[in-house]
């Protein structure tokens, strides 16, 4: 195990800042990504019905 | 051309393959957070800190796996684009278009974890350097591409002219890779390479195939829903869309 503490995991050595900056860049477009892609189809497929 | 259900072109059938990706999307979802949850794990808490670049390094988890991707992608889409301009297969463009958004994502991901990375260990947020500077021009490829398209309203001609910049737009792409041998560049060369023995822990190296696999698993569930999405888009007229629709939005 690399932490003693949660305090020493998120402080990362000294560069939370440049770790944390990464990932949450990483993470908030890998979460918005999907959304956007899903309500695309979903919009595509009430396009579909309101056309029949 | 025969009409057995199981030749290998059955799926270029943009019914089939609407069908085929439907199943198989779940499924990426799962592998793609089973292996980023086991390969974060190992990154942050069985990987050891690195004894020059500290825990900084860390960020390697998620730049490394985004960068391998976003240029294979590239090479993805060049080569559907190009064999739905070659041969008119709609499918193929319509893969091409929906590669591009993901393929732009892990683009900016890998420049904005780089410039994090390069903050702390180089002492600057950016340098136009040979890697970094074909790099970003990936990125522009990328939106390029998606302007290009989305600015065409004849659905075959925007594919087709999408096609020939994708297509030219992929000599960037060993450029980029072979930068840091022809060049040199601030950015350090390859880690991983089929002839020599890998220049890292083998913790280190878990966790990097792991999240490489996770992105791959994310990157073929989201291509397959936009493509699903466009399939619907562009095949709205067509009876097998109607009987979809009629079922009610199931799906």
């Amino acid at each position: 195990m690399n932490w003693n503490s949660a305090a020493e995991f998120f402080a990362m050595g000294g560069y939370g800042l440049y770790v944390w900056g990464s990932y949450a860049v990483a993470a908030a477009f890998m979460l918005v990504e999907p959304v956007l892609a899903v309500l695309r189809h979903r919009r595509a497929l009430h396009a579909a019905s309101a056309a029949e | 051309m025969s009409s057995s259900p199981t030749r290998l072109f059955t799926f270029a059938a943009p019914s089939r393959f609407y069908g085929l990706a439907g199943a198989l999307t779940p499924w990426f979802w799962v592998v793609a957070i089973a292996l980023s949850v086991v390969g974060l794990y190992i990154g942050f808490f069985v990987a050891p800190t690195d004894a020059t670049q500290g825990d900084a390094y860390r960020i390697i988890f998620i730049h490394v796996p985004a960068a391998w991707v976003s240029m294979v992608l590239y090479m993805a889409m060049a080569f559907w684009a190009g064999i739905g301009w070659a041969f008119k297969a709609r499918l193929a463009s319509m893969v091409a278009r929906a590669i591009a958004p993901t393929g732009a994502m892990f683009t900016f991901v890998a420049l904005w974890s780089g410039a994090f990375w390069g903050k702390p260990t180089w002492g600057t947020w950016w340098v136009w350097d040979a890697r970094l500077t074909s790099y970003l021009i990936l990125l522009f490829l990328y939106l390029g591409y998606i302007a290009l398209v989305e600015a065409i309203d004849d659905t075959r001609r925007a594919d087709n002219a999408g096609a020939l910049v994708a297509l030219v737009g992929a000599i960037n792409v060993p450029i980029i890779y072979f930068s840091v041998k022809w060049w040199n560049t601030l950015h350090q060369g390859a880690t991983i390479s089929a002839t020599a023995a890998p220049k890292m822990a083998s913790t280190m190296l878990t966790a990097m195939l792991l999240m490489t696999l996770a992105c791959w698993a994310y990157a073929f569930a989201v291509v397959l829903t936009r493509t699903r999405a466009i399939i619907l888009e562009r095949e709205r007229h067509a009876d097998w869309v109607a009987t979809l629709a009629r079922e009610g939005n199931k799906q």
